[in-house]
């Protein structure tokens, strides 16, 4: 697939530039006026998510967009490129952005937290430097907005500024500067040095496979820097920081780790296996296999340790570890419909996991509970939040007719093209253990008596809670019907 | 103005009299008028860069007082040449000069009460000296300068606290050893070649075929010694941390972006235009042996770092450790090593004026600069804090700071000559500074003592007073330049392509080897 038309437009760095517009406004506005604030942010998150919409109808039409923004280096430039992978993404983290913003309006002010204003603050750099992610056009400018991302969400991790905050943040920044600075940028700088000859541009469409030349070795030592650089798609062993970030307030839990930031990462980890190294090459390296397998254990281990963990947030965190392992499964299948399978999954997973970090958050604003085993009857008296969970957690799980099911199937599909029977049973066995840790939940929550029975306190968290988690339970039935548009969007027949 | 590269040094030493005169009649003139010259010599040398990048052959020469060079060896006259590298450094000491001296009004006042006219006319001396070795076209001429340099920051140093004196001691001490090694490094030169003028020697080096003459292998020891002493290369650091730690907060703003900097220009131009890339790199062993002290260099400094619990002796660790980084991207030798090491200078003068105009801040508003007085410092001082944490992701090497891209050539230069102790003490010492910064930004937004006690009631409650977190932000004579420095900080950094295609056109000349054979 090789667009042909390349339009020249504005939209994506107004989509970059969105947030920053809408930050003055949050600190204009500051504490005082907290109405006016989440004004401010509303506006940021629509004007982002119209303009990312409306740039829809031009990539189903097969043209590609390109702004040029600055020239970095003689031959590399600052380019935002939007193309079919890197808008869905765009799409699902705007648009999941508008729902986040009413969630945290009723969890922060539910909650009485302190220091709003740099929470929405510093919410908003997260957004552009993730719309800043999905439409880099080459290598260096996708590092730019990856550590632009690292900084900018760190005072929403240590929000709590107590002990736990202390030790989550360093764990954080410790594991995402560290990969950073020391694996992936010397391998961008060899990159930039030997990749093209003398051009040097680290371009994802011109440079595909241009990463061939060198000889195997190095080919291999630069695929698994770049795959453990990218230390925010959690594969393991540099996972941890994720259940270390579960300290901060549920909004960022279910945005950030569990949409944008985390799916940056494995964005990333896409557009290398997908745009540098390209399918070809790929799938003819001798390396290239072990990715595959450690993405396969990640999934299965972060898996059964999720089944262990009563904290409701850090089983969700073990849960996504395992579901970003199939994004880089797939991209790391090498054929056109695993790596499609894997850009999907990056949507699918998204609206199902935020809808399961926001009925978790409802629970915690409502009742004040964090662990599975406190939920026993809370199904009853919380049916919107607890129904939301059940349909979270199927599509998670992966069955028709919610989007999880498809992103699994052409993860499936592709690995059956290239003859990996392995990953298949690696799905399903991978499957089966989500039903273990996901559906117990709902089922504690909705069939177990409790010893609270007749408390009749408990009740639904606010509407700001409730509305977010019902519409995004009901955008994982939309992702099934509209998965057409998804897979035309990327490329791929349906 | 054709002369304009004179002018550059006339104006501060203009200035400089004029406030030791002027000054007795009336403390207050001698801020306006040292701010004045700055800008008239921040102005000359804008004016000089431009005609370099504009004349055919990329330099431009004066030759003072009319003393003809004609007769060879290249006469006895002093000649001032600036050529793109001269022109960019001389153009960074004048703005880091300019800067500071707009900043210099509050601190100066409080610090060194009723001896501003002694201070304002060092503080220019100082500029003329530095921007004195930028300049010059003689080698005997540097010494002058530095001594220049050195002299006048004995002074300005000792002004300080109490413990700045002995500070100045050890400086004096140091200071002078390495540059009488210098001398006597240049009296050889002198003895072998006949000239001092720098193209005259590199002439006579071309032309006697002195490349494997042992007096020249001395001179250059003795030459390179001095100064890797005088820029507080490893071993040879201990005046540093001291006299910047005591020094007033205007000295060691302006004495830490420029006096290891400057240094490290005198080693590249003493390296590539007076030695010659061969003589240097390749008739002597310092390239082998230089990489690895430069390791050991950015370790120890980088630990000595860590153990600071205050902020200016932790940043002048830091420049020790900066300084390591320079040496080894010179000495890697290679293409992109040295363009890495040259964009450092300018980009470590910027971050480390900004980093240090902070922490002046932070002094002259909290009267400590120690870990522990920092807490609820953002929400007190928000502007102030973005600026020095501005300072600090640079240091780090995070995009889109001009950090970011020095560090970025310099690895490159280490991958190309395949230096990879140099790149793993690069990511080692990266990584320190990430502890350090995010430890000071910790300390300010959290509410947690060393320990791990929450100090707080929790909810964002640091545990202090009202009085203590109440917006209070710093005078604006102190603040604007300290954003201003923040600013430039990122915009060398954006158009840092820029600043390389000058540094790539000055190098052009040397035939580095890129190790990059393109097809």
């Amino acid at each position: 697939m090789s667009p042909t038309v390349v339009v020249e437009d504005i939209r994506p760095l107004i989509a970059l530039l969105a947030p920053w517009v809408g930050l003055v406004g949050i600190i204009w506005a500051g504490e005082k006026r907290p109405n006016l604030r989440e004004l401010f942010t509303f506006i940021a998150a629509s004007v982002q998510a119209a303009v990312v919409l409306s740039l829809v109808p031009l990539i189903l039409s097969g043209a590609i967009v390109e702004f040029h923004i600055w020239q970095i280096f003689s031959y590399v430039p600052m380019l935002l490129r939007v193309d079919g992978p890197g808008l869905l993404f765009a799409c699902v983290a705007s648009v999941l952005w508008i729902a986040t913003t009413l969630y945290a309006v009723g969890y922060m002010r539910g909650l009485h937290e302190h220091a709003q204003t740099r929470f929405y603050s510093f919410f908003a750099l997260s957004l552009s430097a993730t719309m800043g992610v999905a439409f880099s056009a080459n290598l260096l400018t996708i590092y730019f907005f990856y550590e632009m991302l690292s900084v900018s969400t760190f005072p929403l991790v240590t929000h709590m500024q107590d002990k736990e905050a202390r030790t989550g943040g360093r764990t954080y920044l410790g594991y995402l500067l560290f990969t950073s600075l020391c694996l992936l940028l010397p391998a961008l700088s060899w990159c930039y040095v030997w990749l093209d000859g003398g051009h040097l541009t680290m371009d994802f469409i011109e440079d595909v496979g241009k990463v061939g030349h060198f000889g195997e070795t190095t080919q291999i030592v630069l695929l698994f820097l770049f795959t453990f650089g990218f230390a925010k798609a959690g594969l393991m062993p540099a996972h941890s920081w994720l259940p270390g970030a579960m300290v901060a307030p549920t909004p960022v839990s279910a945005l950030l780790h569990a949409v944008a930031v985390v799916k940056v990462g494995v964005f990333c980890i896409y557009r290398i296996y997908a745009d540098v190294f390209g399918a070809e090459v790929l799938s003819q390296m001798s390396g290239e296999e072990w990715t595959m397998v450690i993405a396969s254990a990640t999934i299965l281990i972060s898996s059964l340790i999720a089944l262990s963990q009563d904290n409701l947030k850090r089983r969700l965190a073990f849960s996504t570890i395992g579901q970003l392992g199939y994004v880089v499964l797939g991209a790391a299948i090498a054929t056109d419909r695993g790596q499609g399978g894997a850009v999907l999954h990056i949507a699918m997973h998204a609206c199902g996991k935020i809808t399961l970090f926001f009925c978790a958050g409802a629970i915690f604003v409502a009742t004040g509970k964090k662990y599975v085993s406190e939920l026993r009857g809370l199904g009853r008296k919380m049916p919107l939040t607890m129904g939301a969970f059940m349909i979270g957690a199927l599509s998670v799980i992966g069955l028709p007719p919610l989007g999880g099911f498809i992103s699994k199937w052409y993860i499936a599909l592709g690995a059956l093209d290239r003859d990996a029977i392995w990953v298949v049973v690696v799905l399903l066995i991978s499957s089966l253990l989500n039903v273990f840790y996901l559906l117990p939940v709902a089922v504690t929550a909705f069939f177990r008596d409790s010893e609270t029975e007749n408390d009749s306190s408990i009740k639904e968290a606010p509407w700001q809670c409730v509305l977010p988690l019902v519409l995004t339970a009901l955008g994982c039935f939309l992702l099934f019907f509209w998965s057409d548009v998804l897979l035309q969007m990327i490329g791929l027949q349906p | 103005m054709s002369d304009s590269i004179v002018w550059i040094v006339l104006f501060p030493l203009i200035g400089a009299v004029a406030c030791a005169l002027l000054g007795s009649f009336s403390k207050r003139i001698c801020y306006p008028v040292s701010v004045l010259s700055m800008v008239l010599s921040v102005w000359a040398s804008i004016q000089t860069l431009m005609q370099a990048i504009d004349s055919s052959d990329h330099q431009i020469s004066y030759i003072l007082g009319g003393w003809s060079l004609d007769f060879f060896p290249r006469g006895v006259g002093i000649e001032f040449r600036a050529d793109l590298l001269g022109a960019l450094i001389t153009l960074v000491v004048t703005g880091v000069g300019l800067i500071v001296s707009m900043y210099s009004k509050v601190p100066v006042q409080r610090q060194t009460p009723g001896k501003e006219p002694m201070y304002y006319a060092l503080f220019l001396l100082q500029i003329v000296g530095l921007a004195g070795i930028t300049l010059t076209g003689d080698a005997f001429n540097l010494y002058v300068l530095i001594e220049v340099a050195a002299l006048t920051g004995y002074g300005l140093i000792a002004l300080g606290s109490n413990r700045a004196a002995a500070a100045t001691f050890t400086y004096v001490i140091l200071g002078t050893i390495g540059a009488s090694l210098y001398l006597l490094g240049v009296g050889y030169l002198y003895l072998k070649t006949g000239t001092l003028n720098m193209v005259g020697i590199h002439e006579a080096i071309q032309a006697n075929e002195l490349h494997s003459s042992p007096t020249m292998q001395v001179a250059f020891i003795l030459v390179l010694l001095g100064i890797l002493i005088k820029m507080a290369f490893f071993p040879f650091h201990a005046w540093l941390p001291k006299s910047y730690c005591h020094a007033p907060t205007t000295t060691s703003c302006l004495l830490a972006p420029l006096v290891t900097k400057v240094m490290i220009y005198v080693m590249i131009r003493m390296v590539l235009s007076v030695f010659g890339v061969e003589f240097s790199f390749e008739s002597t062993w310092w390239g082998e042996i230089l990489p690895w002290l430069v390791v050991v260099a950015i370790v120890c400094a980088a630990i000595m770092a860590l153990a600071q619990r205050e902020i200016k002796s932790m940043l002048a660790y830091l420049i020790v450790a900066e300084v390591g980084y320079m040496v080894g991207g010179v000495w890697i030798y290679n293409y992109f090593g040295l363009i890495g090491a040259i964009f450092h200078v300018i980009s470590d003068a910027c971050m480390t004026l900004c980093l240090f105009l902070g922490a002046g801040i932070i002094l002259e508003k909290c009267r400590t600069t120690h870990f522990d007085g920092l807490r609820g410092l953002f929400a007190k001082m928000p502007l102030t804090m973005i600026g020095f944490f501005i300072g600090g992701f640079s240091i780090i090497g995070l995009p889109p700071t001009c950090g970011f891209f020095s560090k970025w050539y310099l690895i490159t230069g280490g991958m190309v000559s395949e230096r990879w102790e140099y790149m793993v003490t690069l990511m080692f010492s990266t990584m320190v500074m990430v502890v350090l910064f995010f430890r000071l930004i910790e300390r300010i937004h959290l509410a947690v003592d060393e320990s791990g006690k929450n100090l707080g009631k929790g909810h964002g409650d640091l545990g202090l007073s009202k009085e203590q977190t109440r917006f209070d932000e710093a005078p604006l004579s102190m603040l604007i330049p300290l954003l201003l420095a923040a600013s430039i900080v990122i915009i060398v950094g954006i158009y840092n392509q820029e600043v390389v295609d000058q540094i790539e056109i000055f190098l052009r000349d040397y035939k580095l080897p890129t190790g990059v054979h393109y097809q």
